[in-house]
């Protein structure tokens, strides 16, 4: 990913304003209230101090907001990265509550070993972590991206849900 | 009407009554503040309708309200805010203090007040309104601003001089020497400290003692606590409120969006009490004869409230028009002023009532006002090449 100009600033009683300036030159400011609302708004060109065009979202809207540009924009990278390799594909597995995993390690799904598949993110709720470890805990709720061929991954997907055991 | 029946009605009228002219408020884009300080001017002692049985009960949860506004107020910033706050903007605290503080205090000498009346004024000239600052700075849209940080900066700088001028401010109320005085602050002082260093050590512990599943044990616990404390801090002498502000400032930021959620209700109806029993213990025809003073004083620190704000966005490196709205924005005064006047009133200098009522009436409906005109002028000055 390339490095980007952005800046945290902490608002007292507030939240925290992030300030990402983008190609096209204009600057966003992004207010993530502490309540869980955002606002989302750019620097007018005449006074860079001042936003206009303020979007305010709800606790619930920024939670949307943030999935539509998070998690499935992650497997969506690795759709694209699967497509430049013939045979590799990539697919998102949820740790249903009742999983055996749930509440076990990464390493325990010994993935790699038994089906080739490589887990390259694990998101939970809000959060993506990139190419977790081993010993990164599991637990319902939870989403891994995965790649593999395509057999592997229905492999790991049988795993995953308890339905192979070895 | 019996007894029950007469109280009943006079606070079911009051609060409806209130709903009313918050609805108003809002309708005009300002704080309800000044409209329930004026609709208490209308009842009660020298008004037109008497709210004689409602008046003690109002009296006793206006105590409560004020302790309740404090506990949100320490509860509204964790320390890692009230530290940075202070690392960037120290100086502009200072020149907060230096500019608005001192005119409120000749005002007091000038109007025949006792010392400890004019430090009282200082104080009400001194603290912006961040109830109604915060709120302005949502509803226009201005969160993201660059000068936003410095706004918010001094608000909380102010909040925490609050929790040391308070103290000194009863001590010398109560009628105590400079020794005593001295004496006051330096407890309040290291109390703070020790509250704030705690807070980020054992902080969870009290978070975990406070929690549970149930908001009404949450809610019944952080009540106990606070009206514990404040009551153990107006018996040693240092002012309830400080000691409610204490709890707030103690309780851990993961626990804090929760205590808000579940306190501002209560907040709010005790604040709402605050402010009419502030407001029924003022006499309205004793405002008139010094409504002159008010505006002159009201006129002076609007100025140098400008200038405040001006320094401390010049100082994030805000250009001129952020700068002019951050000055403007801090112009409001509102329900800090009328708490350190109600401590005053209550002390047994009742003068500082209608002074400070007619004060925070002007500044709580100009300043919100001031800061939307300053908007256009703000960008017009933009516009011209040379000014920035």
């Amino acid at each position: 990913m390339p490095v980007m100009d952005l800046e945290e600033t902490l608002l007292p009683g507030v939240g925290v304003r992030y300030e990402v300036r983008i190609r096209t030159g204009e600057v966003l400011g992004i207010v993530v209230q502490r309540e869980g609302g955002a606002e989302i708004s750019v620097y007018d060109r005449r006074d860079p101090d001042r936003v206009r065009d303020v979007f305010r979202l709800s606790p619930e809207e920024a939670d949307a907001v943030a999935e539509v540009l998070g998690a499935p924009r992650l497997t969506q990278r690795f759709a694209d990265l699967s497509r430049e390799v013939p045979g590799l594909r990539s697919a998102r597995f949820p740790i249903a509550p009742g999983s055996p995993f749930d509440g076990r390690t990464l390493g325990d799904t010994r993935a790699r070993t038994l089906t080739g598949c490589s887990i390259v993110a694990l998101v939970r709720d809000a959060d993506v972590v990139p190419s977790p470890g081993p010993e990164h805990g599991l637990r319902a709720g939870d989403v891994l991206v995965a790649i593999g061929s395509a057999s592997g991954l229905e492999q790991l997907d049988r795993r995953l849900s308890g339905q192979a055991d070895g | 009407m019996d007894h029950v029946a007469a109280l009943l009605v006079e606070l079911g009228l009051l609060f409806v009554g209130l709903s009313l002219l918050g609805l108003a408020a809002r309708r005009l884009g300002l704080s309800p503040i000044p409209f329930v300080l004026v609709a208490a001017l209308a009842l009660g002692e020298g008004g037109v309708v008497p709210l004689s049985t409602a008046e003690p009960f109002l009296t006793a949860s206006a105590e409560i309200g004020v302790v309740l506004l404090l506990f949100t107020l320490g509860l509204e910033f964790s320390a890692t805010e009230l530290f940075a706050a202070f690392r960037r903007h120290a100086p502009s605290g200072v020149v907060d203090l230096v500019l608005n503080a001192p005119p409120g205090f000749a005002a007091g000498l000038l109007l025949g007040l006792p010392w400890q009346g004019a430090l009282a004024l200082a104080g009400v000239t001194w603290i912006s309104s961040s109830g109604i600052i915060a709120r302005l700075l949502g509803d226009l849209g201005r969160l993201a601003n660059r000068e936003t940080p410095a706004v918010l900066s001094v608000l909380v700088l102010e909040d925490l001089a609050m929790a040391l001028f308070l103290p000194l401010l009863a001590v010398a109320l109560a009628g105590a020497g400079p020794m005593s005085a001295l004496g006051g602050i330096t407890l309040a002082v290291g109390a703070v400290l020790v509250v704030l260093l705690a807070a980020q050590r054992l902080g969870h512990r009290l978070g975990r003692l406070m929690t549970h599943d149930d908001d009404e044990q949450v809610m019944l616990r952080l009540v106990g606590l606070t009206l514990l404390v404040a009551g153990l801090a107006q018996s040693v002498g240092a002012s309830a409120a400080v000691g409610a502000f204490l709890v707030g400032l103690a309780l851990p930021a993961s626990f804090a969006d929760r205590a808000r959620a579940i306190l501002s209700p209560l907040r709010d109806l005790f604040a709402a009490t605050f402010f009419v029993a502030f407001g029924l213990a003022t006499d309205p025809g004793a405002i008139l004869p010094v409504l002159p003073a008010a505006v002159a004083l009201a006129l002076v620190t609007t100025a140098t409230k400008i200038a405040t704000g001006w320094f401390a966005a010049r100082r994030d490196g805000v250009g001129v028009p952020g700068r002019l709205r951050a000055g403007t924005a801090l112009v409001a005064r509102g329900e800090f002023s009328i708490v350190i006047a109600g401590l005053a009133v209550t002390s047994g200098l009742p003068e500082i009532g209608p002074v400070a009522t007619g004060y925070v009436l002007l500044l709580a409906v100009t300043g919100p006002v001031l800061t939307r005109i300053a908007e256009p002028i703000g960008l017009r000055l933009a516009s011209a090449p040379s000014t920035r």
